[in-house]
């Protein structure tokens, strides 16, 4: 077959040209690889949970409560069980193991066990016998015990026989917040855990076909309903958890998709300098015959030839970078993910690679049109560039692509447009924050400068620079990474004890009426001050403005979540508002003394008053002035809404939904909750030993460990975007190895002319530093001005927490971009301070 | 730039434009080109107003009677010898599938053979001398035997001995090729050997210098 001659042209064109434009094709290959890992491992996470949705639940049908399930309800399992299904059930609750041998004592999930569980997969029959315990392996570390150890649980004792390193259906990020402890249910009683107050979870598991499932649930979905048992099925689990971790997948691949599009940046950055360089052979090219169609098309092929080669190696790349991602988000997944590259990410990888470098090199290669034959003959020749139809034609493609590009990968059409609005808005700031910077560093270097310093920043400002793009290409990675640093380390400086020297920082919770007193002499004993004794009292919603619990949730014209008339509510009384806490609307009781029951005109206010907190006096549609009755444990209290509270939830102390006033609930069924500080951690692990050893239902909750796990939290998820995010990064790092590579021609006729004149390699050096230096300190610099607007607007906003300036980790984040810059720039010129300067001119003679 | 120049080459002429800097004689080389439109009068080459032409009609124009050779060499950088020579042929190709290009590397090969670069095809224009480079630009403008050859002052970058060569190179090839030969040049030696010399002096033409027998 014979090639056309535009496609021999455009490959022999690009057998020169390759080295200067290819390493810009480079920076679409970081974007298509972190499309191509992020979209391939939603696929493989999305048939794993497919492959293996039984296993997820361990078995078919779950059902769960929060109180052990009403007789109607057991008569129901345990006919199921007489009919030969198999039913295994798991009573959990979080309470305190404490390690014989080490004396170390942690928050775990207990989960007593019955019958054979899981159903499917793989922690069977080890329970089976004996005061056995599986425990999670952060468990081992944390109490520092090792297999053959014994843990106190409640009052009994457990030994410990293995290790679970990922539990079936559960994120592995489950075991940093509870860290699962299996025990035989039989044993349960025993350790004499399921108290007042204990806030146990009960579960009952079924397997059951498809088939029969189905039938089972048509038939008793509604007394199951009427019960508060929810009903999970493998299938909705299967479901639940592949639409959440494909929205987690395609958030992540919306960063990734920012690596990409400034790739695009560095495209069209390369194709416009790489265009104005090939002006003169273009114009050859026209004397001699060619049309403006043939040169367009033969630029035009190269860019998809470059483009398609830059996705290729990308596609290659993603391959590899997927096959590590399972254990970079091993914390999210809830089981094993397969690594093998799926082929429709992989082809849309490269066909989007392709496409996003042809479209952001069109319109610079419009140049190409525009060429006059007679630049030929004079080449100062230029005609004067004229916006056209098909440049403007050219913008339209680019944003409409963008859009596309957005939705395609974005969980739904909307939020991909918002991301459109927002990339554009970004690059526009960031653009405009570079261009003010860069005028304002280019006026304030003085006349009287050193000559280095005014040669090193004028040569940002040299013809067909890129500082502009260079600035936008590393400024936006910069920018993504901070903002994420910013709002992370917020989120974890609200926590940090250490800022807040008067808060409690040990919380003990159920503790009985009965042993109050023990724990606060033990406490007094070892010098530890009662921040706070809270006491908790359990009740449920049976009607709110005189409509019954059931009514209200039968009522379909209404559309109201159902978890605040279900839930079971843990109140609690007292005479003063908290430091977290803020009157939104009513009166606080201490300002308005209760009527005397004699008055009926008063009458809303002859009944117990009660405080609500605002969101949950949303969900719950009451106001000022409105009346719940309560069953706390089996006593209907009617009451009055007296005050609406704004809770600032982030603050760690007791908060609640519903205060009662003083004078209600005293003598109702209650646990205390204590607050303490203790500053010294061996005073804090020897006080919850001690407590647990006397009170084994008491649960202790130490705040160091509750800042860990948000730390581990957190960290987990920001590492999953830093890593997307990275790919911004590396694709600036690349657009600016692209600009150093074509400006290099320009570079070195400088400095050899320099040199001619009588300058040392030296002085070239400190040009070269200073011009680098003061790039890398713009793009930073836009890069963390801005990240400090979004993750202020993010912290005070999205958040809802006061914004602190993290001022010397961002200055060290500036310093960093500006010296990697430095040293990528000082790399790539190594040959410009090198070479003798006769050598390049007369290369450069021809 | 240019005013009332009025001017007639006949076919297999050789025409010197001579003039000082900035009298015009690029653009006017421009016009009779068809590389740039006049802004008032007309320009016809080979029995064609250029003026009625779009720009694409204009570059199949070129491809298929125009030759030129420029005073930088304007050789592609990034092609070999060879393959800068084929450019035109290559070209008029697209214009005109029908046209007889057979064997058009031969006839390449033989054009640079003709002006002593027939070791020298497989090297890229920066590996070669300014006066081989000149060369290889000579065999371009003759590879699609063009009606009429623009030439931009060819020896202007070269040294008086390469020069020489080159004009004779041109001068022999022009008598081969029966073409039409119009030349800009600064050097008097060069243009003393055109049949005619044409002076333009501040855009006009010098009435007196006109003609010069040979």
């Amino acid at each position: 077959m014979k090639i056309p001659y535009v496609v021999r042209l455009a490959l022999r064109e690009l057998r020169a040209s390759r080295r200067r434009v290819g390493v810009y094709m480079g920076s679409i290959t970081l974007g298509v690889a972190a499309l191509v890992s992020i979209n391939s491992f939603r696929v493989n996470v999305a048939s794993s949970i497919h492959g293996q949705s039984r296993m997820l639940l361990g078995a078919d049908l779950e059902l769960r409560a929060r109180q052990p399930f009403p007789s109607p309800v057991r008569a129901v399992i345990d006919s199921v069980a007489r009919e030969g299904t198999p039913v295994s059930e798991i009573t959990s609750l979080a309470s305190m193991a404490l390690a014989l041998r080490s004396g170390l004592t942690r928050l775990v999930d207990i989960r007593a066990v019955r019958g054979r569980y899981p159903f499917y997969g793989a922690i069977e029959t080890l329970l089976q016998t004996g005061h056995n315990t599986l425990v999670d392996s952060t468990v081992l570390i944390q109490l520092d015990v090792t297999v053959g150890d014994t843990l106190a649980i409640g009052e009994s004792r457990f030994v410990v026989i293995g290790a679970l390193t990922r539990v079936p259906g559960e994120m592995g990020l489950r075991a940093a917040i509870g860290p699962r402890v299996y025990i035989p249910a039989r044993y349960l009683d025993e350790t004499g855990l399921l108290r007042f107050g204990s806030r146990a979870r009960y579960a009952t598991l079924l397997a059951m076909e498809d088939q029969h499932r189905d039938a089972f649930l048509e038939r008793h979905r509604e007394l199951l309903r009427s019960h508060s048992v929810r009903i999970d099925t493998a299938t909705e689990r299967e479901e639940d958890l592949t639409q959440s971790l494909s929205l987690l997948a395609r958030y992540l691949g919306l960063v990734g998709l920012i690596a990409l599009l400034l790739g695009g940046i560095g495209v069209a950055s390369a194709v416009h300098v790489f265009v104005k360089g090939k002006l003169d052979t273009i114009a050859v090219f026209r004397c001699l015959g060619a049309t403006q169609r043939t040169m367009f098309t033969v630029y035009l092929l190269q860019a998809v030839l470059l483009g398609f080669i830059g996705a290729a190696v990308g596609v290659a790349l993603g391959a590899g970078v997927q096959t590590f991602l399972p254990t970079l988000f091993a914390d999210f997944l809830p089981l094993e993910v397969g690594r093998a590259l799926e082929w429709r990410s992989a082809l849309a990888g490269l066909g989007i690679g392709v496409w996003v470098a042809v479209i952001f090199a069109l319109h610079p290669l419009l140049t190409v049109r525009n060429v006059p034959p007679l630049k030929a003959l004079r080449s100062e020749y230029e005609r004067h560039r004229r916006r056209d139809f098909p440049s403007y034609l050219t913008y339209v493609a680019l944003f409409a692509s963008i859009a596309w590009l957005s939705s395609w990968q974005a969980p739904n059409r909307s939020i991909g447009l918002g991301f459109t609005a927002a990339v554009i808005v970004t690059t526009l700031v960031l653009w405009g924050v570079a261009f003010l910077a860069a005028q304002t560093i280019r006026r304030m270097v003085p006349r009287s400068a050193p000559f280095s310093l005014r040669q090193g920043v004028s040569n940002l400002f040299r013809p067909h620079n890129q500082t502009v793009a260079v600035t936008l290409a590393v400024g936006f990675g910069v920018f993504l990474l901070a903002t994420l640093y910013v709002v992370q380390w917020n989120l974890l400086q609200r926590l940090r004890i250490t800022s807040y020297p008067e808060r409690p920082n040990l919380f003990l919770f159920d503790i009985q009426r009965d042993q109050r007193t023990g724990v606060e002499t033990l406490l007094r004993e070892r010098g530890l001050p009662i921040l706070d004794i809270t006491p908790i009292v359990t009740a449920r919603l049976a009607d709110v403005k005189g409509r019954t619990v059931d009514e209200l949730r039968r009522d379909t014209t209404e559309d109201r979540s159902r978890w605040p008339l279900t839930r079971e509510y843990r109140n609690t009384y007292r005479d003063t508002l908290v430091a977290s806490e803020e009157l939104v609307a009513g009166t606080w009781w201490s300002d308005r003394p209760r009527a005397p029951p004699s008055r009926r005109a008063d009458e809303a206010y002859s009944l117990p008053r009660i405080s609500v907190e605002e969101d949950i006096a949303q969900e719950l549609r009451v106001g000022v002035g409105d009346r719940i009755t309560w069953n706390v444990q089996g006593r209907l209290i009617e009451t009055v809404v007296a005050s609406i509270r704004r809770v600032d939830w982030a603050r760690f102390e007791t908060n609640f939904f519903v205060v009662f006033e003083p004078g209600i609930l005293e003598d109702a069924p209650q646990s205390f909750v204590t607050l303490t500080r203790a500053d010294d951690a061996r005073v804090r692990a020897e006080v919850q030993r001690d407590i647990i050893m006397q009170n084994p239902n008491i649960a202790a909750l130490d705040l160091t460990l509750v800042q860990d796990t948000m730390d581990r939290v957190l960290g987990s998820v920001a590492l999953a975007i830093r890593f997307m995010a990275l790919f911004s990064l590396l694709s600036g790092a690349f657009v600016l190895v692209g600009a150093i590579a074509t400006s290099q021609f320009q570079r070195m006729r400088e400095s050899a002319l320099l040199k001619t004149l009588g300058a040392r390699s030296w002085l070239i050096t400190q040009i070269l530093v200073t011009e680098y230096f003061t790039l890398g300190t713009l793009a930073a610099f836009t890069g963390v001005s801005l990240a400090t607007v979004a993750g202020w607007a993010l912290t005070r906003y999205f958040f809802e927490l006061t914004f602190r300036l993290p001022t010397l980790s961002l200055v060290g984040v500036w310093l960093l971009a500006a010296a990697l810059t430095t040293t990528i720039g000082m790399l790539g010129s190594r040959e410009v301070v090198r070479k003798a300067p006769l050598v390049v001119l007369r290369d450069m003679g021809e | 730039m240019l005013r009332d120049v009025s001017l007639t080459v006949e076919p297999q002429g050789f025409v010197a434009i001579v003039g000082p800097s900035g009298s015009g004689k690029t653009t006017l080389l421009g016009l009779l080109a068809g590389l740039e439109r006049p802004t008032v009068g007309s320009v016809r080459l080979a029995g064609t107003d250029l003026n009625a032409l779009t720009e694409d009609q204009r570059a199949r124009f070129r491809a298929e009677f125009v030759g030129f050779v420029f005073q930088t060499f304007q050789l592609i950088p990034t092609l070999t010898a060879l393959e800068n020579v084929l450019v035109p042929i290559e070209l008029r190709r697209l214009h005109e599938p029908s046209f007889d290009g057979a064997e058009p590397e031969r006839r390449a090969l033989d054009l640079l053979d003709r002006v002593g670069l027939a070791d020298r095809t497989h090297h890229y224009p920066t590996q070669l001398s300014g006066g081989e480079q000149q060369r290889v630009a000579l065999a371009r403008a003759f590879a699609n035997a063009p009606k009429i050859l623009f030439a931009d002052e060819p020896t202007g970058n070269l040294d008086a001995a390469t020069g020489h060569t080159v004009i004779d190179l041109l001068e022999a090839l022009n008598g081969e090729a029966e073409t039409t030969l119009v030349l800009v040049t600064h050097d008097p030696e060069l243009a003393a050997r055109a049949r005619r010399v044409v002076r333009l002096s501040e855009g006009r033409l010098v009435p007196d210098t006109v003609r010069i027998g040979r």
